[in-house]
């Protein structure tokens, strides 16, 4: 009798747990299937899609991870990333104006970019500061903007107030930066540094190399006292602001380390993709990096690097096999496409909802105390 | 001089004045550039009238308490929708136009009512959550445009016989037929007299509107929720009815939009759409909070007058590239930012 109750017990011990892991871990899940579906339905082989998810981890990952200081500054989503990534492009121009080719030239594209960033990263943080509990509008708002401001330079200001004179780069007229720049000089600068095959499946050992670095200086920086300090924000500002946490100056510095990251990131993405499309390529960056860490289950609120990495994952397989899977099972490889930023937005829409019904639902349960 | 540039500036709001001095500029140099000054005029009108219901959409959700309306894409494909089924149905001319608005506000009002019971759940977050969900909704509608069983030959790809094109002409549908309603010649231009009056009688109806009891009731809501409720109103109830009469009357003014511009533009075309018509109204001076008639008006007319003028007067300074596009960019989310900010100081 008291076995069998035992063993009663023990069953639903494991399936709360089986619940308890569900639940918690829904969004990946779903999306796991999700990928699992569009994998067979692709009828791509396993070696090709293992090899473009080894160059997509490697190019990616380490944009998605520039997202994370700021959600545990209680910031929320770092639209803004995208100012980041044309900090990245600027310095990938700069090489291009003074013909850097190669490892050192991908280094001095690095070198470039981060004086930019960390100009751009503060200019974001000041503005952000002004429109406390409205980061995430005004981020998404100030990428629109600045991608204005971007094209303003580089349409009108090269070749007449910047002077260069370079026909490889600049338009016919001689004012304006070509739409697509070759960067075939730095292509593959770090990704072919050490490469070996394994089993079919080529791995960018120093492109992973760098991301793992980061993960770990992540890591690292969330347990220094500045960490401490991002955590204290991310929980409640005004109690940060009580105990004697400068909380301005703080979200400055989460916001030009994320901003600085996501130029680096830009940089490695493109030495990869190897053409700089001078006007989009930045463009559609924040969005797709966002929506890979909300597919890791990450939320405005909290997001870790195991759920930057497992979205990035699954985000970038969906990415892969979709227009394949539209195309075998609606003949059409656009409803693929289109499928796939339904859910790049969809999977941000979402999570924004979510968050912002919680917090409703918290703000009331308050005022009900009260 | 001080003191009048303060209290110009504190009276109209930054983007106002800089926007006026701005078109101002603008017009300056087109006369210098010896532009045809009637054609710019009449671009301008032209402009005004497309974009002008668009631009009153906002008035209802900022003053119901829902703040600008980052969602109306989601109005605007609804127009869209009905706009493909009035051509399915095969109609032409003044028909086609109002049995398109006819469609069109049922499914608005339904999505405008699901919108603001969303909206209701969100509170504080509106526009965040808004803007994304417009975005996501207009990528769905991509994979409907190509799925939905439209048969007529115009709208339909020629080749393999499926889903909507990217662009649908209205030119034997009903393109221009309230621009030419009643349409006269001033120094050689025709005026788009019908869709200017259009505007005018949208932008009467709204006024009288928040005059009634329902409208009064609304703008309570928005102004102070807890005062509303202690009078025995619904704010949940009158943000509903904000967001859908928001969402109906962008359904009607992208039909209007489409009916000046002669396209249906579909696919990710609505994606930005919104802004445009949030940083008009910004420019005429509403903040997310208060907005009325006369925002509308003048907003429309600075920026749209604006976005006409610099167009040539821009190519011919700088022919190289896309500059007056870059202006577009900037005024919009450069006013829409500027906004932002200036809710922030509020709270």
């Amino acid at each position: 009798m008291s076995m069998q109750l035992n063993i009663t017990n023990k069953k639903e011990k494991n399936k709360t747990s089986l619940i308890k892991v569900l639940t918690n871990y829904s969004v990946p899940i779903l999306f796991l299937v999700i990928c699992l579906i569009g994998v067979y339905a692709s009828k791509l082989n396993s070696i090709y899609i293992l090899n473009e998810i080894a160059v997509r981890l490697s190019r990616n990952l380490f944009m998605v991870l520039a997202l994370i200081i700021p959600v545990i500054a209680g910031m929320g989503l770092n639209f803004a990333i995208v100012i980041g990534a044309m900090a990245g492009q600027i310095g990938l121009i700069a090489i291009k104006v003074f013909d850097l080719g190669g490892f050192p030239g991908f280094m001095m594209a690095l070198l470039f970019a981060t004086p930019f960033a960390l100009l751009f990263g503060y200019g974001t943080g000041l503005i952000l500061n002004k429109t406390k509990g409205k980061e995430m509008i005004t981020s998404l708002m100030l990428g629109f903007f600045a991608n204005g401001l971007y094209q303003l330079v580089f349409l009108t200001f090269m070749g007449t107030i910047i002077p260069v004179d370079n026909p490889e780069i600049i338009l016919s007229g001689g004012v304006g930066l070509k739409n697509a720049l070759d960067l075939k000089l730095i292509q593959y600068a770090i990704d072919n540094l050490v490469r070996p095959n394994i089993m079919g499946v080529r791995i960018p050992v120093v492109s992973l190399l760098l991301v793992v670095a980061l993960c770990f200086v992540i890591k690292f920086l969330v347990k220094t006292k500045l960490g401490q300090d991002f955590r204290a924000l991310g929980q409640d500002i005004n109690i940060a602001e009580v105990s004697g946490i400068k909380t301005d100056k703080i979200r400055l510095i989460a916001i030009t380390i994320s901003t600085v990251l996501a130029a680096w990131g830009q940089v490695i993405f493109l030495q990869n993709i190897g053409t700089l499309n001078t006007y989009n390529s930045h463009e559609q960056v924040g969005m797709f990096a966002i929506a890979a860490l909300l597919v890791g289950g990450a939320s405005v609120t909290k997001a870790t690097i195991s759920e930057a990495i497992v979205g990035t994952l699954l985000f970038h397989t969906l990415f892969i096999v979709s227009p394949f899977a539209g195309k075998n099972l609606f003949g059409d490889a656009q409803i693929g496409e289109y499928f796939r930023s339904f859910i790049a937005y969809g999977v941000i829409a979402v999570s924004l909802v979510l968050h912002a019904w919680q917090k409703y639902i918290n703000a009331k349960n308050r005022e009900k105390l009260e | 001089m001080k003191g009048f540039w303060k209290k110009i500036t504190d009276r109209y709001g930054y983007p106002k004045v800089f926007i006026t001095l701005f078109l101002i500029i603008l017009c300056i140099l087109a006369v210098v550039q010896k532009q045809n000054l009637p054609g710019l005029l009449k671009d301008s009108l032209v402009r005004v009238g497309m974009n002008g219901i668009l631009v009153l959409a906002m008035i209802p959700s900022i003053n119901s308490g829902t703040g600008l309306n980052f969602g109306l894409s989601l109005g605007i494909l609804c127009g869209i929708l009905a706009g493909c089924i009035s051509i399915e149905l095969n109609l032409y001319g003044m028909t086609a136009f109002f049995v398109a608005i006819l469609i069109s506000v049922p499914f608005s009002a339904a999505i405008g009512y699901a919108y603001g019971l969303l909206l209701n759940r969100v509170k504080g977050d509106e526009m965040t959550i808004g803007t994304y969900m417009g975005f996501s909704i207009v990528s769905l509608m991509c994979i409907g445009w190509l799925l939905l069983p439209f048969q007529s030959p115009e709208m339909i790809w020629a080749i393999g016989g499926k889903g909507l094109r990217t662009t649908i002409a209205l030119a034997d549908r009903f393109a221009k037929v309230t621009d030419n309603f009643m349409s006269f010649k001033i120094l050689g231009e025709p005026v788009p007299t019908g869709t200017l009056l259009f505007f005018a009688l949208g932008c009467l109806l709204m006024w009288i509107f928040l005059k009634t009891k329902t409208g009064v009731a609304m703008m309570a809501a928005g102004d102070n929720p807890k005062f509303a409720t202690a009078n025995g109103i619904n704010v949940n109830k009158q943000r509903i009815i904000g967001s859908m009469l928001s969402m109906i009357i962008g359904g009607i003014g992208i039909i209007v939009y489409a009916q000046s511009f002669g396209f249906f533009q579909l696919y990710t075309g609505p994606l930005m759409m919104p802004f445009m018509a949030i940083s008009a109204i910004l420019i005429g001076g509403a903040s997310a909070k208060k907005a009325n008639i006369s925002n509308v008006v003048s907003g429309t007319v600075l920026f749209f007058a604006l976005l006409a003028i610099s167009l040539p007067v821009i190519n011919k300074m700088m022919p190289e590239g896309n500059l007056s596009e870059v202006v577009r960019i900037i005024v919009t989310y450069g006013v829409i930012l500027y906004a932002l900010t200036k809710v922030g100081r509020d709270e």
